[in-house]
């Protein structure tokens, strides 16, 4: 074996080990933050972190009660706004639409989903918080559905398609209209699907903070109802990140773990009923 | 899925019926300078009033005015009073005025983060000038270090801080600089947003302070009361009397004596650069933007029910937090101002 | 019998609102138009949307036109802005970002796709499909406490002190700046690169690598000299895909970046960019040219990272239909 063969072998295997690496690095950097927030969040959590509000500013003590219902309340918003959209207009994509409109749809559903979000805050602060005259949970809640719809459509429209001929021509055979076949065989067999596709939407909005600055805005106490300012995780992570108070970085550590390991759970749970079910189609 | 619909209209139907109790929430928004003051009365207000909530959130000055000439605030908070186009445009916009009214009386004070220096370090006005405009850039510079005698400064980079966001804190800093250096007046200006020579911008008091602190050789600019609870050092300022001067109750009280005899019926003055031995010349008033008229009469019954609680026992919150009561003179004068809020 | 004669009402071809109202009552027609309307709904909001982009900012696309490209002020007191400072930040935390990401990441999706075992491949994409569900107020958390110092103490030393010479690493350190921007943006867009990268590799028909093994290479050579180049257009598909997500980021920047809205050779001095600079000014932009101009900002993130999507998309397409069909 001649000097030029060995080198050959020795930068191959070198090469192909750094290419271990910078995987194992990349895996590590997962593990690195949540590790991190494991330990300066988890010391920080405490029950009052889940059960009081916010102390004035300079005392310590008090916790995200407010903001943590206020992320649910709009994320509920949000999803009940954005999978009905997302949902049937996937439906029509997959089952009903003719070429050129599917296209149109398709494109705007793109173009949707590559807004960066701090324009959707933008949007959404122009269309709903100045005609309404005040910050509020809808307007941050239509923002996040405008986040989710893409993803949602998309995904509907794929898992629909992915169902077998047979049961679709089957169900037709047997005397079922289309909206039928539709409803009751179609849908069910790409259910999993979907449900993934929600949870994954769902799980990408949970954590955005930039359109709802200017949307929810903030409050220092409980929101009633939908229609006043509310206070949420990211946000309020994100003022006590940038502030000088050490109690305030305390409680931003148990907002982030509290957050993140919110995103995470229902990531690996949608990804797990994916696996056992159709394999995923890559947007 | 029908059980997750019916699941979903059961979470809305407990949520309307567990809300069914309002209690009245008033949002107002805008300056980060007397924040932790404002927190304080309104948790204590909520406490005497569970039925009114009070949510005030510190974005600045600058959205504060921007916010409430909207209408998306019912008041709005700002320690650089709105100018006169400012003042026109809400009441285009509005058909009716808006009214300052004052707080309290605070300071911006220069705090500073270097190594091995806790003592409260001299500036004279030409030195502030020069640091904000990137002319002095070092900290053992003769312009500080000459009256300075016997602080060992290093010969580091000075790291300026300023505000990122529309700012009252802003306002009365450079409102002070452009008094007392014409080249900043001429080059840069006073403003909620400058458009400043050098620096790196932290977002309200709260981020100027935390940039402060993490970053060796910082200096910035903040309300008294962030530097005071977050145990950095700050320091004193050459006032027009020639005499180095550091905030405290009665500088800022003392800055604000020559005014409070003369205050006009809008309350909109300035108190920098004040005369008077002991007066510190960073100080100023800040106010409260409150709607002249409002359609909403539990809403303005509140308001104006906090302004009175405010002016009597809300002042003696103030010191505690170390800013300064009102004048008298002033607290008079309010008493009177609040009628006008229909 | 003879005639068909239409003798019976209503018979014959159906037109009109008949028409429509007899399609109505077959199911089928209700929900086509049901799921019509959902499905236009999303297109009108995308039109709406743009719309609004570019009626909210009529003024200073009048008012300075092309200019505003290459101002640097940005002086709310006298009324002038310039998109300059914060185009030339997005854009260098950005590249700074793909020149860490992007080595990293086809490492990673080579050793992924290549060499790794198909069970240990997917868990390992599983936890890197987690990475990029982290928001990014999280990362911008982790930036300002762990980052920043960091840069401040090891970065900044490592490389002040032997390049300081080098214009790029003059200057003092503030911890935060482009390359801790640029460095926090790098972690947020390797997951991306690699699972795009990945998908791309795995297209690539087995054929081509054991051609290449045949003829005697060794497997670095069969994946960096046959298979990469193959899947090369889809690679650069990720690579847009990635600089895509990194030019929107707003949190994790605004949190790490100085908000300095100045042009600096440095990369350790402090900037702006698009995202953080509306994130910041927008809720008090008083006065209609000041915020008009905030909002054009806003247009011109939106198109850059259109344009860069609409490109990924085609790239990655391209390479895997090129896989599918090479050896029709």
């Amino acid at each position: 074996m001649d000097a030029r063969l060995r080198w050959r072998k020795f930068v191959s295997n070198f090469m192909l080990a750094m290419t271990g690496v910078c995987a194992v690095v990349s895996v590590l950097v997962l593990f690195f933050i949540l590790g991190y927030l494991l330990f300066n969040g988890g010391t920080s959590i405490n029950w009052d972190f889940f059960t009081k509000l916010p102390k004035p500013v300079g005392e310590t003590g008090g916790g995200m009660s407010n903001a943590i219902v206020g992320s649910a309340k709009i994320l509920l918003l949000a999803s009940l706004i954005g999978v009905p959209i997302g949902f049937l207009g996937g439906v029509y994509l997959a089952e009903f639409s003719g070429k050129g409109m599917a296209s149109v749809v398709r494109y705007a559903a793109d173009l949707l989903n590559g807004v960066p979000s701090i324009v959707i805050g933008i949007f959404a602060y122009s269309l709903m918080v100045l005609p309404m005259k005040h910050f509020s949970a809808y307007a941050g809640s239509f923002a996040l559905s405008l986040m989710m719809i893409p993803i949602t459509l998309r995904s509907t429209e794929e898992f629909l398609k992915s169902v077998p001929r047979m049961l679709r021509e089957g169900a037709m055979a047997l005397g079922a209209s289309k909206w039928k076949t539709i409803a009751t065989v179609i849908v069910p067999a790409a259910y999993r699907g979907i449900v993934t596709a929600i949870l994954l939407a769902l799980a990408r909005v949970a954590g955005e903070t930039a359109p709802l600055l200017f949307t929810a805005f903030g409050n220092r106490f409980d929101s009633r109802g939908w229609s006043q300012p509310t206070a949420t995780l990211p946000v309020m992570i994100y003022t006590y990140a940038v502030a000088p108070y050490e109690d305030w970085h305390r409680q931003a550590w148990a907002a982030g773990l509290v957050l993140l390991g919110l995103i995470l759970v229902i990531n690996i749970v949608a990804r797990t009923i994916l696996s056992r079910g159709i394999a995923v189609p890559r947007s | 899925m029908k059980k997750l619909a019916l699941l979903a209209l059961g979470v809305l139907a407990v949520c309307a019926v567990v809300l069914a109790d309002n209690p009245l929430l008033i949002n107002g928004a805008g300056a980060t300078f007397p924040y932790p003051i404002y927190s304080k009365w309104f948790d204590t207000y909520h406490t005497k009033f569970p039925n009114i909530q009070f949510n005030y959130q510190s974005v600045g000055s600058g959205a504060g005015i921007k916010q409430v000439t909207e209408g998306t605030v019912d008041f709005g908070a700002t320690d650089g009073p709105m100018n006169d186009d400012q003042l026109k445009a809400y009441q285009d916009k509005h058909g009716f005025g808006i009214l300052h009214f004052p707080t309290v009386l605070g300071a911006a004070v220069p705090t500073y983060n270097i190594a091995g220096v806790n003592a409260s370090l001299n500036f004279t006005p030409d030195a502030m000038a020069g640091i904000f405009l990137g002319k002095i850039t070092k900290w053992n510079d003769p312009a500080i270090a000459g009256v300075n005698k016997g602080v060992k400064l290093p010969a580091a980079d000075i790291v300026v801080v300023h505000r990122s966001d529309g700012s009252g804190t802003t306002y009365i800093w450079t409102d002070y600089l452009s008094k007392v250096s014409d080249e900043w007046k001429g080059k840069v200006g006073k403003g909620t947003s400058v458009n400043w020579p050098v620096g790196l911008g932290g977002k309200g008091n709260e981020g100027v302070t935390g940039l402060v602190k993490q970053t060796p050789n910082a200096i910035g600019y903040v309300e008294l009361i962030y530097a005071a609870q977050n145990n950095i050092p700050y320091g004193s300022v050459k006032n027009a009397a020639g005499t180095f001067v550091k905030a405290d109750l009665a500088s800022v009280t003392a800055a604000a004596a020559s005014t409070a005899k003369e205050m006009p019926d809008d309350f909109r003055v300035s108190i920098t650069n004040a005369a008077g031995k002991n007066a510190y010349p960073i100080s100023s008033f800040t106010w409260l933007l409150i709607p002249s008229k409002f359609s909403d009469a539990g809403k303005r019954d509140a308001i104006k029910g906090f302004l009175k609680w405010m002016i009597t026992d809300g002042e003696n919150q103030v010191e505690a937090l170390s800013y300064a009561k009102l004048p008298k003179e002033v607290i008079e004068k309010e008493k009177k101002a609040i009628d006008k809020v229909q | 019998m003879a005639t068909t004669s239409t003798t019976l009402k209503g018979a014959g071809p159906a037109t009109g609102s008949r028409a429509f109202f007899a399609k109505l009552r077959n199911g089928d027609e209700i929900a086509r138009l049901i799921t019509m309307v959902f499905a236009a709904t999303v297109v009108l909001i995308t039109v709406a949307l743009v719309l609004e982009l570019w009626t909210n900012s009529a003024l200073p696309r009048h008012k300075f036109g092309l200019h505003f490209f290459v101002t640097e002020t940005w002086d709310p007191i006298m009324d002038n802005y310039g998109a300059l400072p914060f185009v030339y930040g997005t854009l260098v935390t950005s590249i700074m970002a793909l020149v860490i990401a992007v080595p990293l990441g086809i490492g990673a999706a080579i050793f992924l796709a290549e060499l790794a075992p198909p069970r240990i491949s997917d868990t390992l994409q599983f936890f890197i499909d987690l990475l990029a569900a982290v928001p990014s107020v999280i990362y911008g958390l982790l930036g300002v406490f762990i980052v920043v110092p960091l840069m401040r103490m090891v970065i900044y030393p490592a490389l002040n002190k032997p390049f300081g010479f080098l214009s790029i690493f003059k200057g003092p350190s503030y911890g935060v700046g482009f390359l801790t921007a640029g460095i926090v943006l790098a972690i947020m867009v390797i997951p991306y690169i690699i699972s795009v990268s990945r998908e791309v590799l795995l297209s690539v028909p087995r054929d081509q690598r054991e051609a290449a093994l045949a003829l005697g290479s060794t497997r670095w050579e069969s994946t960096w000299k046959v298979v990469v180049p193959f899947a090369k257009t889809g690679i650069m598909g990720s690579i847009f895909l990635a600089l895509a997500r990194a030019l929107g980021e707003t949190m994790a920047v605004t949190m790490v970046i100085g908000n300095t809205p100045k042009i600096a050779a440095s990369l350790f001095a402090p900037g702006y960019s698009i995202a953080a600079v509306i994130a910041n000014e927008f809720t008090e932009a008083t006065g209609d040219l000041y915020l008009q101009s905030l909002i054009e900002l806003g247009l011109v993130l939106f198109l850059l990272t259109f344009i860069l999507n609409g490109l990924a998309r085609v790239l990655i397409i391209v390479t895997t239909q090129k896989g599918s069909t090479v050896n029709a």
